[in-house]
């Protein structure tokens, strides 16, 4: 790593290496930015807008923009909080998220953030809309229903699988992640290890046959909040904050 | 079959089987045989080595391709607010009875598609159509019945078009009856320049002399940013990249402007000559011109244009005789996609992507068009460009204000006696302009069309230029029985079409932000919903990705802060009806009242 320098995120400074992302470094430092779309194993995105900060007064995703020195940031503002939360739920209001009887409860993501971010339910109205279950593939579900469009694994086929199962369809309101194939995923080269599968944050593309391996109530974000392990990684270093 | 499979193979190699022409290859499949079928989808990506899904992702984003067969004939009827100020919904109604069928479907026997069109650049001859790429002005409901008839007859839409419109929208290579409309004149655009007189002046001075003739002038850019387009292409010319772009943004999409239709039809010299000044300043070899698919029609004729440049050494190789100076111009077709006039969605759209926006940075002047620093300028930008390096940087910053150098062309519509084409200097006043294009007592105005705002008597006294009233060139005047929440309502109708869907806020909130309007109209709003509307809206402007979700509230958030009055006179006040339930819901049981064939028990019986 070639040398470092410092930025401040909510008035702690923080050290950066070259070609960080403000989110990268945060992250390396301790500091939680609320993310969804944004993935270490991947390459910056920035859809789904959670992780929006304040860079010097102006509104920035932290995923995609480049840590730079002597940059302010704010973070945790109570403004930000509650642009954060209406993307949270604009994000469950915009698919059928069932989260009482999906296989993906207590590691969902979405649903973790909610819980972070104290959403009890949301503002807007449910839209309700017609998507499709594609069932085909012998060991993968995607359920587009839960799906919150963050191309995580269109990405990850990309460029951790080398393949290139997925990608959007149509535009606007109408986006819809879809296969490479005419229209079935069983006709597509995916398998059930696929890097692809198990990035999904939701419960969009599910492996079949495990679902409940680890009971509800035994699962990650059961028994942390999303965002304790990079937050433990700043208590770590600073005993008795 | 077998024609298909030629059919491919032959348009992918004629474009050397690059996938980064996917945009021409698909325009191509689709025009030949009225969609891009699975079967052509396998086809284009096997020979041009993409997966099958990367292509279907690009047709299905693009209004103008399709999977799905559509007829020979696509009629496309732009629903522009502005166009059913005129009596579009009437020659609606007027093409469903005669086809026989709704907008969104085809002809049984597949001759005939009817289409919405957003905003196709006709504003100030409304109402319009596009039939393939030939425009329809002035409609009527007679109009439509007899365009039903004479494509019913002859298949031809050409056989529409009668009575050519004036200037060059009779030049043989356009034969279009799309009227100039130029109402005023100005110094800088609207008035002639001999080809390749200020590309000489140019080239007798160093490119960062041309650059710095540019600075001086203090020009901005014509698209609505107002960027200095001279530190624009500094930072071009000094991005790292043995090749460079220039590309010109003739994507004119926002509702309400038409001017760079004017320039093109009557000026393309002049713009073709800012972009040769641009590329030899930046040191470009290439120049791209992203053309909207609505404005199709001058394709031909512009191609003519830049041969005879060709011709006289203004493009090509060592241009003008000056050894190393080469740039040359092509032409990209844009699909129908309004998010591609911004200018991330543009590069990635003439790379044959999707019309996604890039993140920034890497900004396009450091990473655009296929990795070259790119210089992406707007049509009239360019015109300034070379109407500067003619007759002097002084000579432009005169004119207007102090941060708002030169002249702008304004596209004028809706409520006035003359809408058309003005070139003004910067600076005057809105009540001034609106003296000028005949608008008597208006409601309000729109400024910078749907993601301007929404100006109201009070303010006419305002000035238009960057530090002001900023526009892109889209004003549309509301006269005094206008609805202002149901144009507000059109504006975010565009938007829900026209979201790329990339990002949440701007995907979902435009929905949100439509839904909740709509409830407002049909009298279920409540006083409160003015501030769920601000709320939604802050969120929109603050986490959207591009300019399209950043300012896809404003319509709403500007008419609300001007025409309070007109949202609160929709909210229901009746004492013996004290709770205003936001969904009806009787209607809501009606469909199981009929099922059951009797009324919900909670009604009693």
């Amino acid at each position: 790593m070639s040398e470092t320098f410092e930025l401040t995120i909510d008035g702690t400074k923080i050290q950066a290496a070259p070609g960080q992302t403000i989110l990268q470094a945060a992250d390396g430092a301790g500091i939680y930015i609320p993310r969804l779309c944004a993935h270490k194993d991947l390459l910056p995105f920035g859809a789904c807008r959670v992780c929006t900060v304040m860079v010097n007064g102006r509104p920035q995703a932290a995923c995609t923009t480049p840590a730079a020195r002597g940059m302010i940031v704010d973070n945790e503002t109570a403004d930000l909080r509650k642009h954060r939360a209406s993307l949270i739920e604009m994000l469950f209001i915009e698919g059928n998220h069932f989260c009482m009887f999906c296989e993906k409860s207590g590691n969902c993501e979405l649903q973790a953030l909610a819980y972070r971010f104290g959403i009890l339910a949301p503002r807007y109205p449910y839209q309700f809309p017609h998507r499709d279950v594609d069932a085909s593939h012998s060991e993968v579900l995607v359920d587009r229903n839960r799906c919150i469009l963050c191309a995580r694994c269109v990405r990850a086929s990309r460029d951790l699988d080398g393949k290139h199962v997925f990608d959007f369809v149509g535009r606007g309101a109408h986006k819809r992640i879809w296969v490479n194939a005419e229209a079935r995923l069983a006709d597509t080269n995916l398998e059930g290890a696929d890097r692809a599968v198990e990035i999904c944050p939701v419960g969009a593309i599910l492996r079949k046959g495990v679902g409940y391996k680890v009971p509800i109530g035994q699962r990650l974000y059961d028994i942390q909040p999303i965002g304790s392990d990079i937050e433990s990684k700043r208590q770590a270093a600073a005993p008795g904050r | 079959m077998i024609e298909l499979a030629r059919d491919i193979r032959d348009i992918c190699r004629s474009h050397g089987n690059d996938r980064t022409r996917l945009m021409d290859i698909a325009r191509a499949v689709q025009a030949k045989y009225g969609c891009v079928s699975s079967r052509a989808l396998d086809l284009i990506a096997q020979a041009v080595k993409s997966p099958r899904v990367e292509v279907e992702s690009l047709v299905s984003f693009y209004a103008f391709l399709s999977v799905q067969p559509k007829g020979k004939i696509v009629i496309r009827l732009c629903n522009d607010v502005i166009d059913e100020l005129f009596g579009a919904e009437k020659v609606a109604r007027v093409f469903t009875e005669e086809l026989g069928i709704l907008f969104g479907e085809t002809t049984p026997d597949g001759a005939i598609s009817l289409e919405y069109a957003p905003c196709i650049g006709m504003s100030d001859q409304a109402p319009a159509l596009l039939i393939n790429d030939t425009v329809v002005t002035y409609l009527s409901s007679d109009r439509a019945r007899e365009i039903v008839r004479v494509l019913r007859e002859t298949g031809d839409p050409r056989r529409l078009v009668r009575r050519l419109g004036d200037g060059n929208n009779a030049h043989p290579l356009v034969r279009s009856m799309v009227h100039n409309n130029i109402r005023r004149e100005g110094p800088v655009v609207l008035s002639p320049l001999a080809a390749g007189a200020a590309l000489r002046k140019a080239i007798a001075m160093s490119p960062v002399e041309v650059i710095n003739d540019i600075k001086t002038s203090r020009l901005r850019g014509r698209g609505g940013a107002g960027f200095p387009t001279g530190m624009k292409w500094e930072f071009t010319r000094g991005a790292n990249g043995d090749k460079k772009c220039v590309m010109c943004n003739a994507d004119e999409g926002e509702p309400g402007t038409f001017k760079d239709r004017v320039i093109l039809t009557e000026y393309p010299d002049l713009v073709f000559e800012g972009m040769t000044i641009a590329g030899y300043a930046i040191g470009a070899e290439l120049g791209i011109v992203y053309l909207r698919a609505e404005y199709a029609y001058l394709r031909a004729f512009l191609e003519s244009v830049l041969q005879a440049r060709r011709t006289q050494g203004l493009l090509g190789r060592d241009i003008l005789g000056r050894a190393g100076f080469h740039f040359d111009i092509r032409i990209q077709m844009g699909a129908g996609a309004y998010v591609c006039g911004e200018e991330t969605a543009m590069i990635s759209s003439a790379e044959g992507l999707r019309g996604d926006p890039k993140n920034r940075p890497p900004f396009p002047a450091q990473r655009g068009y296929l990795g070259m620093p790119t210089t992406v300028n707007n049509v009239e930008t360019f015109c300034c460009v070379a109407r500067i390096l003619d007759n002097g940087p002084g000579w432009f910053a005169a004119m207007g204000s102090r941060g708002s150098t030169g002249t702008k062309l304004l596209s004028v519509s809706g409520d006035c006696s003359s809408p058309g084409v003005y070139e003004v200097p910067f600076g005057i006043k809105l009540s001034e302009l609106l003296q000028m294009v005949g608008a008597e007592d208006p409601r309000a105005v729109q400024m910078g069309g749907p993601s301007g705002r929404m100006v109201a008597p009070a303010d006419f006294g305002r000035t238009i230029c960057y530090d002001d009233l900023a526009t892109g060139g889209s004003v549309m005047v509301f006269g005094a029985n206008r609805n202002l929440v149901k144009v507000a309502l059109k504006f975010l109708d565009f938007f829900v079409e026209e979201s790329c869907g990339y990002c949440t806020p701007c995907r979902v909130g435009c929905v949100l932000m439509q839904r909740k309007l709509e409830e407002i109209i049909e009298g279920r709003g409540q006083i409160g919903d003015l501030e769920y509307l601000q709320e939604l809206g802050s969120t929109m402007k603050l986490t959207s990705r591009c300019g399209l979700g950043q300012t896809a509230a404003n319509p709403v958030l500007s008419s609300i802060q001007a025409f309070r009055p007109a949202y609160e006179a929709l909210f229901r006040k009746r004492p013996e009806e004290p709770f205003l339930p936001s969904f009806d819901i009787r209607a809501a049981l009606g469909e199981s009242e009929g099922l059951t064939g009797r009324p919900s028990a909670i009604f009693g019986a």
